[in-house]
Formats: structure tokens, C-alpha cells, sequence
């Protein structure tokens, strides 16, 4: 994956200097370790800042919504989906883009290297299946498989699903992987005991947002957390608020989620919410047999009726 | 979310119906009392404005 990167600063000097895009959205170094942050080059020369590592988790559709010029985008697999959702959801035109593909191989979770060491860490050196971790006192390499973003290591879809260059051959993607064993572990509870499982969950949440600035699904002018007439829901710490505002995010997200991470790498205090969306994904696999963002001719389940809808629920 | 699934109902009733709709209706109310209050997703904090 390390090796992407000439080829990214080649195919974006190429569209710049033809001037067929007035930017290109990639990513570049952060100000601390395992924290790649987005970055727009404008000219030939601002590409030069341009990297790709295992850091590059943010999903950089989120930048694309409304826009209204030219634009080239390094897309992932997950990224490449929400790209496809933009466009069935006209946020974005397919003719504005040209989608840079990126195969991938799952991005590291920051939070879970972290938390296996004690003091700072100063520097994260990274080859193609290692990760090297330095700090004050230690210094150790661990396997980059061991380390992967949850929903890194159950993706399906790893190469992008719409492209129009290509950064290296595609990688092999995962099979026989079980994407719902969390969700049917909640499934499986009684009423009572996922009232208390979520209270739980989101207990640490104090409400920042974050998942929802990151996720390239939250578009809305308003969100409804932010509206104050009517108020949809109490802006405090009361649990019920908190759950609320977790649950109706999810449910916006609701066949169009692609499980990207960017929520939960967002997040202050470490909440996976994504048990939620990933509820409803596979409600809409199930009950649909849709995965969102594979085919922008394809109109989403909750925008479409079939005769063979299911309709069990209703007595 | 922690909702007790007898709690939610969906029915396809027309509007010649009635008969159907009072019996829905009873039978929902029934299946709720047996249940009992809702105790989640219910506000235990003190409002403050």
C-alpha cells in the first residue's frame, strides 16, 4: 500500500497541470502520529505533500457534498461507495469527478495501538505487513493484521467500486467473513438487557458530534440535533437523549451506511456506535439484498417500492 | 433499542373496517397493560429550564 504514492502524486500532478480538475483531495502527514489528515492540492506543487499509509482512515467523500467544481479524489473501497451514494443522492455530479481509485488493505485502529502502551508514543514506522511503534522506553513492531480497524478487518469491499484511475492492481478481496457477529450477539438479548447494553454503550458520549461531522452521510443543512423549534431532542447528558440521538443518526443512515469507521474513529471516547448502522445494514441485506453504494443506477430499498416487499410486520 | 416488541403494532385496516379496528385496537391495549409502563428510553434526569 506504501507504494501507492508515486503513482498518486503522478496521476494528480497530470489531472492539475491539464487542468482537468481544480483539486485533488488526499491526504497528508498530521501533526502526530497515526493521524493523516485531509488535504486539498490546488497546484502541481501542493501535491508534493501528499501521502498514503494505513492512516488514511477519513472518509474524504465527506468533503465532496455540494460541491460544485471540478474534483479529483483518492477513494477506497468505503470511500468509493459513499462517492456512489453522493451521486444517487445528487450531492455531487458523476462528471465533476475523477475518481482516483485506491485498493486497500484496512486501515490501523490509533485507539487500540495506543492502548497498548503505557507512555506517548513519539513516532509509527510502518512497511507493508508491520507496524513499528516508538516511544519514550519502548519500541516494538507489531503485525498490521492485529491492528486493523474492526470494520477494516470484516470489509468486503476493499477495492473501489467506481474509479476512473487506478493507483495499483486491486487487492484481493476478503471472503467468508462474518460481518454480523456483533449485531447478533445484541440481537440475541432480551428487551431489558439491550436497554441497559446501549445505555452502557453510550455512556461515555458528552455529545461533541464528531461522528456525525465525520460521516460523509451527514449532510443535512440542519441537523436535527441542532434544530430548536420544534426541539427534536434535549442537547444534555440525559441518557435517553444520548440514546436518541445515537439511534435516529443511525436509522438517517439506513441503506446507505457503508461501515467506512469514520464515525468511530472520530469518536473522543472510543464509542463503537457502529453497532447501530451495522444493524440496519444488515436488516438491508437481509430484507433487501441491497449493500449500499455498489451502483449509482440503482435506486436505493427505501426510495423504491416492489411488489415483494416485505411486509410481515404488518398484522 | 430495548423496546419490548408487543409494544409496537402495525395493521392494514380500512376505513369499512370497523369491526377489525376495534378488535385491533382492544387487543393492542391489552398486549400494553400486560406489559406495563414503558421504563426506557424515558427522561430520569431533572429538567433545569
Amino acid at each position: 500500500m506504501l507504494s501507492y504514492i508515486d503513482k498518486i502524486k503522478e496521476i494528480s500532478i497530470r489531472l492539475l497541470k491539464e487542468c482537468r480538475v481544480e483539486m485533488v483531495i488526499g491526504f497528508r502527514k498530521g501533526t502526530v502520529p497515526m493521524m493523516n489528515e485531509p488535504h486539498f492540492a490546488k497546484s502541481p506543487e501542493d501535491v508534493e505533500n501528499f501521502v498514503w499509509d494505513s492512516n488514511c482512515g477519513i472518509n474524504l467523500c465527506n468533503y465532496l457534498t455540494n460541491r460544485g467544481e471540478k474534483i479529483g479524489i483518492l477513494a477506497k473501497g468505503c470511500d468509493s461507495r459513499n462517492i456512489v451514494t453522493h451521486i444517487i443522492e445528487n450531492k455531487i455530479k458523476r462528471d465533476q469527478l475523477v475518481i482516483i481509485g485506491v485498493p486497500c488493505k484496512g486501515m490501523i485502529d490509533k485507539r487500540k495501538i495506543s492502548a497498548m502502551f503505557e507512555g506517548e508514543i513519539g513516532e509509527v514506522i510502518e512497511n507493508e505487513n508491520n507496524i513499528t511503534v516508538k516511544g519514550d522506553g519502548f519500541e516494538k513492531t507489531l503485525n498490521k493484521k492485529d491492528v486493523l480497524q474492526q470494520n477494516c478487518a470484516i470489509c468486503i469491499h476493499r477495492n473501489p467500486v467506481i474509479h476512473d484511475e487506478l493507483v495499483g492492481d486491486l487487492v484481493e478481496e476478503q471472503i467468508d467473513v462474518d460481518r454480523y457477529e456483533d449485531v447478533r450477539e445484541i440481537e440475541a438479548l432480551a428487551p431489558q438487557e439491550k436497554a441497559t447494553h446501549f445505555e452502557k454503550l453510550l455512556e461515555p458520549c458528552i455529545r461533541c458530534y464528531a461522528c456525525r461531522n465525520a460521516c460523509p452521510l451527514c449532510y443535512c443543512p440542519t441537523c436535527f440535533t441542532d434544530e430548536s423549534r420544534p426541539q427534536w431532542v434535549g442537547k444534555g447528558q440525559d441518557p435517553t437523549d444520548v440514546s436518541t440521538f445515537h439511534f435516529l443518526r443511525a436509522y438517517h443512515c439506513a441503506g446507505r451506511c457503508t461501515d467506512c469507521g469514520a464515525c468511530e474513529r472520530s469518536c473522543p471516547v472510543g464509542i463503537n456506535m457502529r453497532v447501530f448502522t451495522k444493524k440496519l445494514e444488515k436488516d438491508c441485506l437481509e430484507l433487501f439484498e441491497w449493500e449500499a453504494g455498489l451502483d449509482p443506477d440503482v435506486r436505493p430499498p427505501l426510495d423504491t417500492y416492489r411488489p415483494g416487499d416485505p411486509d410481515e410486520f404488518i398484522k | 433499542m430495548g423496546i419490548e416488541p408487543d409494544r409496537l403494532q402495525f395493521s392494514w385496516v380500512s376505513s369499512a373496517e370497523a369491526t377489525k379496528f376495534v378488535q385491533v385496537v382492544t387487543e393492542v391495549t391489552r398486549a400494553i397493560k400486560d406489559l406495563g409502563p414503558n421504563k426506557n428510553l424515558v427522561k430520569t434526569m431533572p429538567k433545569v429550564a
